[in-house]
């Protein structure tokens, strides 16, 4: 007969595993991803893989020659930051920048600290900023969206995002009344669905809040943190909007363009980086909206979602520390129904 | 341009004054007088830090040691395992004092349950902690006294002294122990025993801390004391207590004659470092027993997979 | 549908796989040789009044607890003591036990062997807590607390409720649900005589939802009279950990580190409100009990009614003998039960079934790293952060430890089901918990 087996209890599991979240989250970016596709052409495809195969390159070439501890590329994580890198580039950025953006994603902000679950930062907000910092012309010019079967219009026309649209003409002085309705300005419907210029994951708000609430039905992210930097970033840009129209973007603008949804969505609730509970999530969201608007609004870049988020995830280890969950025994006699 | 560079200078010259001031008044006020001997008598320390003289640190330990013999003019129990009698003479002779030579000690596993001798019955699966293991059950030999070779002593040696033995799932004290007890705690079954290092390194010990009665003892190892007290009838030197159907030799009484190791019916006492007798077979530090049997493999193989755990 | 009550923090819902919920509970024949384990309960271990070769009766006392926190030994059969010697109990290692060579089943003198209900004549409360005591009830929930001592209620405290446990929210079991359903009379009796016992004019009963038919069976003998009520809570397991338990019924929190009694409820479970019956109305001590033998490759997986002592391989046999590929045996249900290492352990007063688990089910997977998911916060039925606690508990920082609250984890294994990285969470949790014990008594 063969040995009995000894261990504390449980003695039952769940059968969830790493891997199984880590792909349900890659399940979640397949409608970002489609949409990029449909927006961007084979131009999405070729960044996201390029970014995808260079981070699990990046993986398994430290684990193997650095580290040299056990191999781990198939838990899917390299995988989920591989496509949220790409998700925050332009589609028409060269691939060797996509490839050193995803060494740096991977190599430094990911394996120096230990490798899953020990980095500080978000790894792929770390790649993008790297690659915003060191190559900010590539970075920054936007293909014009090109549904597919669209008419074919010449290649590579670019032109800069909502947001940049915006700030440039308010900064040079326009309206943002007249910014708003110049004839760049995609329209209200196009932001909501994606047709404007943008990184390749970030253009359709739909497609990721159909990803984000997958997610959330299989419990992968809590509802609470994106609503709390949406709706924080809702208030406090309405409330600048509702001083003076004149210069601030009506609330709404700001929600549906530029990386917002995407970094609420997928780059916040990234389980490493995040505050472990509610009370600590919905902290953590509001300073991400806070900042977000705020670098938005006088900053000079004219989107602050990465470096909000990156922000926040240096407070984390306090926001556990101060922000514990409601402990049992708390609501001591309270009146009850006897 | 000019005024930015002297309103610089004058700014921070003032505050280089009212800083030094400050520094000054604070370091007066709280100015600690030691003595001078607690850094003398660090400096001769080993500054491992390890607790082994039962104080947090060397620096800990060294204001003992000089309170001490400010106060009794003794140094009484204080010593330092690690250093040793070297290093208690130059501690003593810092200090104005003698010290009494303690015989230099080591760290002794007493259990020979090897995969061999106490095969696996169960199949542990859980962290590689001998204390959880402890609390959760006997042992995978069925053995409750035994060894559960997890390695909790091998993790609480900062020496480098004590190894798991993969052949026979025991571990193994080496000649850096500098018997500094650290092992000794971490077991949570007390198998460890800080015993005389013997003269060339020569020792005789029970290697068994089984209480039960022989049959049952026997039952989950071949190894086992069984409490048969030959050994204690054997010995000339009065050094062999029999409690709790076992036995324990006294380091201090035995003369390491090795009769006791010849009528033992289990193999359970054990001499170490002896020049080898021509019937029996041959006792050596590095291979305390004949090597295990086919279950050896299976019996290391969880340990080593739960390496990563709880960081 | 009307909502259910339940408790509010964090909470798992495992596959609940009651195999044998439809089985009738079943008497197990006596064996040969009886081995009762002196410590079958929380507290100090009764001392042995009997010694080798003396005859007893069934009924008969044979270890008296003598300490405050002690309960009696009683024989579970006739027969003559063969020795009183070291055996390995569920404990996993070998303690001081009774061997009782069985000869026949009759009843010591002065105890009601007939299965007729006595309604009438409860004792007084003196009377009825010097029965409970006499008869060496514990709690048949699983932590074996004696329930006399329970029964004590402090001077300045008051008791205003009792609350009686029937939720068995531990997948596989289902003795207490066979109990409810198949002993309705004598636990709504034995719920009266403990009302009697700590002078309260309300009970609850609180049981999950996935028993039904229990819920309809008890609320057909409860009434306004009795002032005894059947309330049905949402399946959510830990339901049935005792401070969940008021939370769900009352809405009442048990402070951290204080017992039930400080909110003004004593707990007890459904099997000792059984037990407490037969010994106050038929004097009976607490021999037998009724244990659920379950797993899913099982032939027949069955309630039965069993005398303590009896190794859990007869057991298992009756349940029709071990499947092959068994992997572990679980003294208990899979989320709180002990891995046993062999069956020839004896069934004691808390346990309350054998599941034999499948070979493949019984290893666990190679823990991954911690990717600070916080689904263990999430489950937490006490608010605990049991990554931090693991991680704290394998440094030994005791202290550290203490004031993240581990002592108030009551080892529900909440944490451990649900991490996807398949962490040792609760193995060190309970080391700590141990550890920061022992430094707290010895700080006091």
């Amino acid at each position: 007969m063969n040995k009995l087996v000894i261990s504390g209890s449980p003695h039952i599991h769940d059968h969830d595993s790493v891997s199984k979240i880590m792909y349900t989250v890659v399940l979640a970016m397949i409608p970002a991803m489609l949409a990029s596709f449909w927006f961007f052409g084979f131009d999405s495809l070729r960044v996201m893989l390029v970014a995808v195969i260079s981070a699990l390159l990046m993986e398994w070439a430290t684990q193997k020659f650095l580290l040299k501890g056990p191999l781990t590329i198939n838990d899917g994580s390299a995988v989920v930051s591989g496509i949220l890198l790409a998700f925050n580039l332009p589609a028409g950025i060269p691939s060797w920048m996509v490839v050193a953006g995803a060494f740096v994603m991977i190599g430094v902000a990911k394996m120096t600290f230990g490798g899953l679950g020990k980095n500080p930062f978000n790894p792929a907000l770390v790649g993008r900023v790297f690659m915003l910092i060191s190559f900010p012309v590539e970075m920054t010019k936007w293909p014009v969206p090109r549904p597919l079967f669209a008419t074919r219009l010449a290649d590579a026309i670019t032109g800069p995002t909502a947001l940049g649209l915006f700030k440039e003409g308010v900064d040079a002085g326009q309206s943002a009344q007249t910014m708003l309705h110049a004839s760049q300005m995609p329209t209200e419907i196009a932001r909501f669905f994606g047709e404007m210029g943008g990184s390749l994951g970030e253009v359709s708000a739909i497609a990721i809040l159909l990803g984000g609430a997958y997610m959330v039905y299989k419990k992968v992210i809590d509802w609470q943190l994106p609503l709390s930097i949406l709706l924080t970033a809702f208030l406090f840009s309405g409330l600048f909007y509702l001083i003076n129209p004149a210069v601030y973007a009506p609330p709404m603008f700001h929600l549906l363009t530029g990386g917002l949804i995407l970094g609420a969505v997928f780059m916040a609730t990234d389980m490493v980086t995040s505050p472990m509970t509610i009370k600590g999530k919905v902290v953590f969201g509001v300073g991400i909206g806070l900042l977000t608007v705020t670098i938005r609004l006088w900053g000079s870049y004219p989107e602050g979602i990465s470096f909000a988020i990156l922000i926040m995830n240096a407070f984390t280890p306090l926001i556990n520390k101060a922000f514990k969950p409601k402990r049992f025994g708390s609501d001591v006699l309270k009146t009850a129904k006897i | 341009m000019n005024d930015i560079l002297l309103f610089t200078l004058l700014t921070l010259c003032l505050l280089a004054i009212v800083l030094a001031v400050v520094l000054y008044f604070v370091a007066q006020k709280f100015k600690v007088i030691e003595d001078p001997k607690i850094d003398l008598v660090e400096d001769v320390l080993p500054k491992a830090n390890c607790g082994g003289c039962g104080f947090p640190g060397c620096r800990n330990f060294a204001e003992v040691t000089v309170k001490a013999a400010n106060e009794n003019n003794s140094l009484g129990d204080l010593n330092c395992p690690v250093g040793g009698n070297e290093v208690m003479k130059q501690v003593a002779s810092i200090l104005g004092l003698e010290v009494q030579e303690k015989d230099p000690l080591i760290a002794v596993v007493r259990c020979n349950g090897s995969f061999a001798h106490s095969p696996a019955k169960v199949r542990f699966d859980g962290p590689a902690s001998c204390a959880f293991a402890h609390q959760l059950f006997a042992g995978e030999g069925g053995c409750q006294y035994g060894c559960l070779g997890l390695g909790d002593c091998v993790a609480s040696c900062i020496f480098d002294a004590i190894h798991m033995d993969a052949t026979t799932g025991l571990p193994v004290v080496n000649d850096l122990c500098t018997a500094c007890g650290a092992c000794v705690k971490a077991c949570p079954r007390g198998i460890i025993e800080l015993r005389s290092k013997g003269k060339k390194d020569r020792r005789i010990f029970v290697s068994c801390i089984n209480k039960e009665k022989g049959g049952p003892a026997k039952k989950n190892c071949e190894a086992a004391c069984i409490g048969c007290s030959k050994c204690q009838q054997v010995c000339p030197h009065d050094a062999i207590v029999m409690a709790n159907n076992l036995a324990y030799i006294d380091f201090v009484k035995c003369k390491l004659c090795r009769k006791c190791v010849e009528v033992c019916p289990t193999d359970a006492i054990h001499e170490i470092n002896f020049p080898p007798r021509k019937p029996k077979l041959e006792y050596t530090e590095t291979n305390t027993q004949p090597p295990g049997g086919h279950d050896r493999l299976e019996k290391v193989q969880p340990v080593q997979n739960k390496t990563v755990d709880i960081e | 549908m009307m909502k259910l009550a339940t408790f509010r923090i964090g909470g798992v819902h495992p596959p609940e796989n009651k195999l044998s919920a439809n089985e009738p509970i079943i008497r197990l024949p006596l064996p040969k040789q009886l081995v009762i384990p002196l410590s079958q309960n929380l507290g100090a271990a009764p001392k042995p009044v009997v010694k080798k070769g003396d005859e007893v009766k069934k009924g008969q006392l044979i270890a008296r607890g003598e300490a405050f926190i002690s309960a009696n030994l009683h024989a579970p059969a006739s027969g003559k003591i063969a020795k009183i010697d070291d055996a390995v109990d569920s404990s996993g290692y070998r303690r001081m036990a009774i061997f009782l060579d069985v000869t026949d089943d009759e009843w010591m003198e002065g105890i009601d062997s007939t299965d007729e209900l006595i309604h009438q004549n409860l004792p007084s409360s003196e009377v009825i807590r010097e029965r409970i005591k006499e008869a060496g009830i514990v709690g048949m929930g699983g932590a074996a607390f004696p329930t006399h001592v329970k029964m004590m209620i402090p001077e300045e405290k008051k008791a205003e409720v009792l609350l009686i446990n029937g939720v068995e929210c531990e997948p596989y079991l289902t003795s207490d649900h066979r109990l409810m359903l198949e002993k309705t009379q004598e636990i709504i009796l034995g719920i009266r005589i403990l009302m009697k016992a700590i002078d309260v004019k309300r009970a609850l009963i609180g049981v999950e939802n996935n028993k039904p038919d229990a819920i309809n069976r008890l609320q057909q003998f409860c009434n306004a009279d009795n002032g005894i009520e059947v309330h049905a809570l949402k399946v959510k397991y830990p339901q049935g950990g005792e401070k969940q338990l008021i939370k769900a019924l009352l809405g009442r929190e048990v402070p951290s580190g204080k017992l039930p009694i400080e909110v003004g409820c004593v707990v007890s479970n459904v099997g000792t409100a059984f037990a407490v019956y037969e010994a106050v109305q038929k004097n009976r001590p607490l021999i037998e009990r009724v244990v659920t033998v379950t797993g899913k490759k099982l032939t027949k997986p069955s309630n039965f009614l069993v005398r303590i002592g009896t190794p859990m391989s007869a057991l298992i046999e009756a349940a029709g003998g071990m499947p092959v590929d068994t992997g572990k045996i679980v003294n208990g249900g899979p989320m709180m039960g002990k891995a046993l290492p062999t069956t020839d352990i004896p069934i004691t007063k808390g346990s309350s079934g054998v599941l034999l688990v499948d070979q493949s089910e019984s290893r666990r997977s190679t823990p991954n790293t911690c990717i600070r998911c916080a689904r263990c916060v999430t489950v937490c039925p006490m608010g605990l952060e049991p990554y931090l606690l693991a991680r704290i508990s394998k440094l030994s920082l005791v202290e550290r430890a203490e004031k993240e609250r581990i002592m108030d984890c009551i080892e529900c294994g909440s944490c451990q089901y649900t991490c996807p990285s398949a962490l040792p969470l609760l193995d060190y949790i309970r080391l700590g918990k141990q550890r920061t014990a022992s430094y707290l008594r010895n700080r006091k």
